[in-house]
């Protein structure tokens, strides 16, 4: 994007919105940050309206914050709690239907490398654990078999949150809640390793908890689908709202599953994707 | 590689000199997309449309399109055309019957989100029982999804409408999909002289910034909002905005009708329609009743036939104006329901007088002694 394209025209200043002033004036758009940056900058994400303790609202505002080139990117949502947030998120975001986002996705990103052929348009899906594991994992599937360049985030809280906790294919084995009275009948669906076999470069499974490791994560996985494939990355965000635990204790959360092995954060990275993320670290070394 | 001119779409619809080609239907389908300047062809097979798509595909072998592939199912194909045309590129696909329904969900959203995409529609029968026998009973579920629809009668037809549909679809005031809806292996798997433009001219390509709405490529400012009308808080200023939005979808619909009167001659085509016995039909019903008139005439009997080609936005003012004189109104159709005859009900001054039927349906034909039929018993 041309950043002049959204300056404020002379004379309208004041009438603009503050968030919009700020954005113009202290966003990240074209400044290379991070997450380590937070704090210093305008977030993409205006005041959400997620619950308190929202992992997912954290995971969303990190995930943001460690875009590669948020002023180049194009982000496709899906039905789902991280839908309520989409309507004030800074960059182009498109929400279709509920379980589609990976097939609205291919289209928009054959669409952007034929329009602009000379430019990095990254192409990024973000979506909840229903929308890609059980509604729209045909369509997450093929975009994986047909090796799209697009970038799979999932926001997964183990739940339909948005609908009021209902079991989803990503909720664990024996979890009680709606419409699983008698706790979950089956295991949480294997993605990471389903999306390694599927032709995913590079799989990711992380936490907001760490968010330097998430960042990593989350680049890693949109550079890599760049140039050599499509690739997906699991975030685990706890529910204080629907797993009934107070906001404070999300983190405390995700520490218990890793010590009980629940939740274990972990990369999957293809030759080709290895021989192109160590070639593009050891020039950002060589820059610092 | 193919070396075409763009030419202004007047210049290709109504100027060039034109040849006669012995084709099909697909094969009409595959004439009118060459000159269309498509950008992305989205495919997937379902009886009697996959011929049309398998051309297409060919044409982008031999480099008439710059992308094109196979979807894994019509809601995915559907949802990936949404996702090319929001990145700001001509779009083409093509789907019918059980395709048509399993895709269903998308063609609100697409006219929702101002998509100027461009579906073709052969028309067959809907499961259950399993049939892939011709049926325009598709139709009735589409009427309301906001997008435009024309039905074409003929091999001819289609090329014209899928061709001019592009123009009409993508005018700023307009700017919403359009279903261009054929009648399967009637039209699609007969062969017949079809008339079309050299093969070296093309429409001029899409414009993505005459959309009304922002592209979704981050040339444009990113400010916070959906490129949909995405209305999720629960106050009325929320619920005003979605309301205003859906009418403004019908508006647009609205608008179309101008553009259809310039490039397709109008919503209807009357052959004498001042007689008392009067058939209003669209699709290959149209050319059954125009064998029935025929056999009519013959018998001294004098009956009139209104073609429509627009059905989405439908020509209720004109339908009223025609039948005006009409003792009685016969609405042959190819499908159960009888969706032509209730909107033809709902348009006209006196309801009482429009008859429904015949209808032939489950892959039947509707041979022209049906309809002579009806019209004897208003002799």
């Amino acid at each position: 994007m041309n950043k002049n394209l959204f300056t404020i025209s002379p004379g309208f200043e004041d009438v603009m919105p503050p968030e919009y002033r700020e954005l113009v004036e202290n966003g990240p758009f074209g400044k290379g940050l991070g997450v380590s940056d937070l704090g210093t900058f305008k977030e993409l994400l205006e005041e959400h309206p997620l619950c308190a303790g929202c992992g997912l609202a954290l995971s969303l505002r990190l995930i943001l914050a460690s875009l590669p080139n948020p002023e180049d990117t194009v982000i496709v949502g899906s039905t789902g709690c991280n839908s309520l947030a989409f309507p004030q998120v800074a960059v182009h975001n498109i929400h279709s239907l509920f379980g589609n986002q990976n097939a609205v996705a291919t289209g928009l990103k054959r669409a952007l490398k034929l329009r602009f052929p000379d430019k990095i348009k990254d192409v990024v899906v973000i979506a909840g654990d229903g929308a890609t594991a059980d509604i729209g994992l045909d369509m997450v599937l093929h975009s994986w078999f047909r090796r799209e360049n697009i970038t799979t985030i999932m926001l997964d809280n183990e739940a339909y949150a948005n609908t009021g906790g209902q079991e989803s294919g990503m909720s664990w084995l024996g979890t009680v809640l709606n419409m699983a009275p008698r706790g979950k009948k089956f295991p949480k669906i294997p993605l990471p390793e389903i999306a390694r076999e599927a032709g995913c470069a590079y799989v990711a499974v992380c936490s907001p908890f760490n968010p330097k490791k998430m960042e990593k994560m989350v680049r890693r996985a949109i550079l890599v689908a760049r140039e050599t494939g499509p690739t997906y990355v699991q975030v685990f965000c706890p529910c204080p709202t629907n797993y009934k635990f107070q906001p404070r204790e999300a983190l405390k959360i995700v520490k218990n599953r890793e010590r009980e092995e629940t939740y274990i954060a972990r990369e999957y990275i293809s030759p080709a994707a290895q021989e192109m993320l160590s070639r593009l670290e050891a020039e950002a070394v060589k820059k610092e | 590689m193919n070396v075409q001119r763009v030419v202004e779409p007047d210049y290709l619809f109504f100027e060039a000199k034109r040849e006669k080609r012995f084709i099909t239907g697909s094969e009409a389908v595959k004439e009118a997309i060459k000159r269309a300047n498509v950008d992305i062809a989205i495919s997937y097979p379902i009886t009697p449309q996959s011929e049309s798509m398998h051309l297409v595909g060919d044409i982008y072998a031999e480099g008439y399109l710059q992308d094109y592939f196979r979807g894994e199912n019509e809601l995915a194909v559907m949802s990936a055309a949404a996702g090319a045309s929001m990145g700001g590129v001509r779009v083409f696909t093509a789907t019918g019957g059980p395709g048509t329904l399993r895709a269903f969900e998308m063609f609100p959203t697409w006219a929702g989100t101002r998509l100027p995409i461009v579906c073709a529609f052969m028309t067959r029968g809907v499961n259950s029982p399993l049939s892939i026998q011709p049926d325009t009973i598709e139709m009735a579920f589409m009427l309301d999804t906001g997008i435009i629809i024309f039905h074409a009668e003929t091999a001819q037809d289609l090329y014209d409408m899928l061709l001019k549909a592009f123009v009409i679809a993508e005018q700023t005031d307009v700017h919403i999909p359009v279903g261009v809806f054929v009648d399967g292996f009637f039209v699609t798997h007969t062969r017949v002289n079809v008339e079309v433009a050299p093969e070296d001219l093309k429409l001029p390509p899409y414009n993505p910034y005459s959309a009304p709405v922002p592209v979704m490529d981050m040339e444009n400012v990113p400010i916070r909002q959906m490129r949909d009308p995405f209305i999720m808080k629960s106050n009325f200023i929320s619920y005003a905005s979605h309301a205003s939005w859906q009418q403004e979808i019908l508006a647009a619909a609205e608008r179309a009708r101008k553009y259809i009167h310039k490039y397709l001659g109008g919503l209807v085509e009357a052959e004498n329609e001042g007689a008392g016995i009067l058939i209003i039909a669209s699709g290959t019903a149209v050319s059954q009743s125009r064998e029935a008139v025929a056999l009519a005439r013959e018998e001294g009997l004098d009956v009139g036939l209104i073609k429509i080609k627009s059905i989405r936005p439908f020509p209720t003012d004109e339908l009223r104006e025609l039948s005006r004189n009409a003792r009685v109104v016969i609405v042959p159709e190819f499908n159960r329901v009888g969706w032509l005859c209730r909107e033809v009900k709902a348009a006209i001054d006196d309801a009482t007088k429009v008859v429904g039927g015949p209808r032939v349906f489950g892959g039947m034909t509707m041979p022209p002694e049906l309809i002579l039929a009806e019209i004897r018993r208003y002799r």
